[in-house]
């Protein structure tokens, strides 16, 4: 039976030094880390992210509980208490097959900034990552989702027709097979024909995407056009590889809720199991959320740029398939 | 029917596609951050041994393809086609010539070969790594001389056209890689 670590002593120095180094980073600028629990008697409602469950036996009683997918609802409760700027660092899980850069078991980075618009969120992001990462170019690319698909694939991808959409995906991505709604037709084009064009040299982010693509983000009235919502979201890229997700936060109450509803109408239509929504974040929500950025950013794919491994197992000691 | 999950997507997988059963060489989860998720494989056609890119939505489902291997040893042909037998059950198998197409330069009576089924039925026949054949045709042997690297042409009792080491002599026995068609050593026996 094999029993070796995936990943060599070169790569355990590499992630204890940037451990050390992150929160170097927040304690200069006085961000408080957090911890905040791993099993959560509620999940993740987004439709795409899976939450390992299990069942708890305690003195005959049997209770479901949750694995996190990302600490985000547990954090912004810490932020509604008056917490202030805070960071964790923690082990997330999602129920995903492994891959070269996918482990179900993962280490992220996740904090929030007080009055942090999505613009001061990425410039400080840049500014992390680009000290974590110092090989890398400092002219970081920033583009919004519209500007992507407009300069690669030369359609507007708020406005485009479902009909123009698909038939579109399924020009550039013939190897595809199956039905496209809106949402996969975008995907696949994202995943399929834009990521593989970012450089390898340097950070990419995307920003302002479509609302329906908000999750937990704000959403505002584009300028260019009074018809088109945009989340203030943004995704961060080294190449192909995607290292975090952030938000300029959704604050509103009622806002929060019907996200939550949307996404397990949305997990029923995908005949997805339900989940129990976080009723004590959204109570948080209501006696009031702090104007806020926030971002999750995965810890080991920064690992695995940092010492130039191709998979992700290289820089974990124990990944999927050996734990 | 069984069905297979793109979460159970891995290297040697079988399923059905478009009528034809098909074997998944690699497989790749990609996934926008946030959003769907996708697997992308590189597939053989086992019928065509045509390999393509295919793309699926994750959690997408394909039937599986009722594809084993058996190990059958040769017997004969009989010109339409080409009979193998499992040597414990002696179940016997008939196999067409486009089954056969990649095997035929290696195919020797009594030999073992595994034979790859479909429904029951053979779709193609791979040969061992290595074969013992005889040389049937190849100019003198040059006594003495074991010069590295110089070869002349040389054919065996299957037909097929090989290159081996110029000390070699007709009807002497040869061990062949069948995965390079490559000359390794000379035999004693088959």
């Amino acid at each position: 039976m094999r029993w070796e670590p995936d990943g060599d002593q070169a790569s355990r120095v590499d992630r204890a030094k940037t451990l050390r180094l992150i929160r170097e980073f927040f304690w200069q600028r006085q961000v408080l880390e957090v911890e905040t629990p791993a099993l959560s008697a509620s999940a993740n409602t987004d439709p795409f992210i899976e939450s390992f469950e299990l069942s708890t036996g305690n003195a005959g009683v049997t209770e479901k509980r949750y694995l996190h997918t990302s600490p985000e609802y547990p954090m912004k409760r810490l932020l509604a208490t008056g917490s202030g700027d805070i960071y964790q660092i923690c082990k997330v899980w999602r129920a995903e097959p492994s891959s070269r850069q996918h482990n179900a078991e993962f280490t992220m980075l996740e904090y929030y900034r007080l009055g942090f618009d999505l613009s001061q969120l990425m410039d400080e992001v840049e500014t992390l990552l680009l000290s974590l990462l110092p090989k890398l170019n400092r002219d970081s690319q920033y583009a919004t989702y519209a500007e992507l698909f407009l300069d690669n694939l030369g359609i507007n991808p708020h406005t485009i027709t479902n009909e123009k959409l698909r038939s579109l995906a399924k020009q550039c991505v013939p190897e595809f097979s199956g039905n496209l709604e809106r949402q996969a037709a975008l995907d696949l084009l994202l995943t399929h024909c834009i990521e593989p064009l970012f450089p390898n040299d340097c950070l990419t982010f995307i920003y302002d995407y479509p609302a329906t693509q908000s999750a937990l983000a704000k959403t505002e009235v584009s300028p260019e056009n009074a018809d088109v919502l945009l989340a203030k979201r943004c995704e961060v890229y080294v190449g192909a590889l995607e290292l975090g997700n952030g938000y300029q936060e959704l604050t509103s109450a009622s806002a929060n809720a019907d996200v939550l509803n949307s996404e397990l109408a949305a997990r029923d239509e995908m005949n997805l199991p339900p989940v129990p929504i976080d009723q004590r974040f959204l109570s948080a929500m209501k006696s009031g959320m702090p104007e806020c950025g926030g971002i999750a950013i995965g810890i080991d794919r920064v690992l695995m740029l940092q010492t130039g491994a191709s998979e992700l197992k290289q820089v974990i000691n124990f990944s999927w398939e050996n734990a | 029917m069984a069905s297979y999950n793109t979460s159970e997507f891995k290297s040697g997988l079988k399923f059905m596609m478009d009528g034809d059963p098909y074997n998944i060489i690699e497989n790749e989860f990609v996934k926008p951050g946030k959003g769907q998720a996708f697997s992308r494989v590189k597939i053989r056609n086992l019928k065509t041994g045509r390999v393509l890119d295919k793309t699926f939505k994750s959690g997408e489902k394909v039937d599986a393809a009722d594809v084993m291997e058996v190990d059958a040893e040769y017997l004969y042909t009989d010109g339409e086609y080409w009979h193998f037998m499992e040597p414990t059950s002696f179940e016997q198998y008939q196999a067409s010539a486009t089954a056969v197409a990649d095997v035929l330069n290696w195919l020797k009576d009594q030999e073992t070969y595994i034979v790859t089924l479909w429904n029951g039925e053979p779709l193609s026949i791979s040969p061992p790594n290595f074969v013992v054949l005889k040389i049937t045709e190849c100019d003198p042997g040059i006594q003495g001389n074991t010069a590295q690297g110089a070869t002349k042409p040389a054919i065996v009792e299957t037909g097929a056209a090989i290159k081996v080491p110029l000390f070699v002599e007709e009807g002497e026995l040869v061990k062949i890689d069948t995965r390079t068609g490559e000359y390794l050593s000379r035999a004693k026996e088959a």
